[in-house]
């Protein structure tokens, strides 16, 4: 008994300690990952907030963009023409899915709208592989995929660019989405349509922008993904390691997104490598899903949500 | 001489088979107080509904200050200075009473998205400017106490309350009332009779309400507009609407002698 306790509450501490240059890589990995993961969840955030729908969608948004952006420099296409074309098409979605999803389904149920996003999620599906065609393709950012060494610390390049390129990202569009009067005519589309529109709101053009938002933030998420793994149908699953990341900052916050993706991040690679040999690896999987489960026991709000008010 | 404030003309409302506005006119004054009346039904929110862009017309037109428009989208309608409130209390109740009262603002509010971000210069006096705007309003209607409150949090006399400080942080020109006293107390239709004839007063804001409570009606508007089956039946001074007898058939049935 006394073993089993000191394998589960010393004995990985002690390891860490044990050898701190290989502790940090780990974390260093584990705050990589998370910070992909808030760079997928804040799609969902960003649409969520604006219009109280969960786009079921989002995971398949960044597989469309990164099969758009790799089938256009298949063809020979420079990076930075793809790029803009790429951000153009995800933009033209934005706009249709405007016009034909949402505009008809104002003031619906949103378990309606929910639906909705489900349908478009098969349809991009089936599109972009229509278009695109559906075998593994190789994105190449001109990014070495290598290594360098800081303080005896391994830090890969590519993930190191992406990281970087997420937290930049990240903070822009939680600083504008925070602090400009765009942000509170969002949380306003959220919480009532009619009531939004009454004091001069435009919705059409803010689920425009917020779906193109979502939509380059996509690509984003889709660059960096698709350069380490692969441009490949897995990558629309990505977006169910952002389900948890949600569930821990709240479905309406820009920073929760952020520290929800940390955390996870993190807590899955440290769990995995010091925890992960007690009950024979593979915790990763499924790590940030039970931790989701505490949270929706104790704090199903998340950390940063809106307090959830119903009045009886 | 200049045109009225509002000229809703022979404006009719069909939903399929159904009509809820037939060729119905009307006119609202500046600076006046206008009341909607009529039983249940009688296709009053409808006809506020169309003059805040919500609804558009089957037939008819809706002129502001002389100028069609009749088919405007509720932003843009907004945007020409009418601000309403709703029948079920449209507040946005994750937001706190300040926030929900600060989104009345928002038309008020331009300048640079870069500054607001940072907060910074022109951008942060703008923000304390509306700010304290919104305090005033606060101030008027009595609910500093509640300020930081969700407004889900509150009672329903207290809601409807919000909903007008909301309403008049946009400093309307027009203001749509649907119903501003359903399922108040006693004392609380006082407050809010007081509030609106308060509002007209102090910044010569034209109303126009829909009310069920014809005392409430009677006291304080300058003109009652009667309307029954989606038709206009009375038009005219308190005191006349009261004693008109198409208005008493509607109100109290048809007497067959």
């Amino acid at each position: 008994m006394t073993e089993a306790l000191y394998a589960l509450l010393v004995g990985p501490f002690k390891d860490m300690g044990s050898s701190p240059a290989f502790f940090a890589e780990v974390l260093i990995g584990g705050i990589f990952a998370g910070l992909m993961y808030s760079l997928v969840a804040l799609g969902f955030v960003l649409i969520f907030k604006a219009s109280g729908v969960f786009n079921f969608a989002q995971g398949v948004m960044v597989l469309f963009a990164a099969l758009t952006l790799v089938g256009l420099m298949e063809r020979g296409m420079p990076v930075a023409l793809a790029l803009a074309i790429t951000a153009g098409v995800m933009i033209l979605l934005a706009l249709l899915i405007e016009r034909i999803v949402l505009r008809p389904l104002v003031n619906q149920a949103q378990i309606i709208l929910f639906m909705a996003t489900i349908g478009l999620n098969f349809f991009l599906e089936g599109f972009g592989e229509m278009l695109w065609g559906s075998n593994v393709k190789r994105l190449d950012v001109g990014i070495p995929d290598t290594s360098f060494k800081v303080a005896g610390v391994l830090i890969n390049r590519l993930e190191l660019t992406a990281a970087i390129t997420a937290a930049v990202l990240v903070s822009i569009l939680a600083i504008f989405f925070q602090r400009t009067r765009i942000g509170r005519a969002l949380r306003a589309v959220a919480d009532d349509h009619e009531a939004a529109l009454s004091i001069g709101i435009p919705l059409k053009t803010i689920w425009v922008v917020v779906w193109s938002v979502a939509g380059l933030v996509a690509i984003v998420a889709g660059i960096m993904w698709g350069a380490k793994s692969g441009v490949q149908f897995s990558l629309s699953l990505v977006a169910l390691k952002a389900l948890p990341v949600l569930i821990l900052g709240g479905f309406t916050s820009v920073p929760g997104a952020v520290v929800g993706g940390l955390i996870i991040g993190m807590g899955e690679k440290l769990g995995e490598v010091y925890w992960g040999p007690l009950v024979g690896g593979a915790i990763e999987n499924w790590f940030a899903y039970v931790l989701a489960l505490v949270f929706l026991l104790f704090r199903p709000q998340g950390l940063f949500g809106e307090r959830i008010i119903e009045r009886v | 001489m200049t045109a009225p404030l509002l000229e809703v003309q022979q404006v009719s409302v069909r939903f399929g088979a159904l009509t809820a506005l037939s060729e119905v006119s009307l006119t609202v004054e500046s600076g006046k107080i206008l009341a909607i009346i009529g039983p249940n039904g009688a296709g009053k929110t409808t006809l506020l509904n169309v003059i805040s862009g919500f609804y558009h017309p089957t037939a008819g037109r809706i002129l502001f200050e002389g100028r069609d428009r009749t088919h405007l989208s509720p932003p843009d309608v907004a945007e020409l200075g009418v601000a309403r409130t709703f029948q079920n209390v449209a507040l946005f109740k994750g937001m706190s009473v300040l926030d929900n009262i600060m989104t009345g603002r928002l038309l008020k509010m331009n300048g640079s998205f870069l500054l607001e971000a940072l907060y910074w210069g022109p951008a942060r006096r703008q923000e304390l400017a509306h700010r304290a705007v919104v305090e005033r309003i606060i101030d008027f209607l009595e609910i500093q106490a509640i300020r930081k409150t969700p407004a889900g949090r509150l009672p329903y006399g207290l809601q409807k309350r919000v909903e007008l400080a909301r309403a008049l942080a946009a400093e309307p020109r027009l203001l749509l009332l649907d119903e501003p006293m359903a399922g108040m107390n006693v004392e609380e239709k006082e407050d809010m009779c007081r509030f609106i004839l308060d509002v007209n007063a102090e910044f010569g804001t034209s109303i126009t309400l829909i009310e069920h409570d014809m005392s409430v009606v009677m006291d304080i508007s300058d003109r009652v507009v009667v309307l029954d089956y989606g038709r206009k039946i009375a038009d005219g001074l308190p005191e006349h609407v009261r004693k008109d007898r198409a208005v008493l058939d509607a109100y109290l049935g048809v007497s067959h002698d």
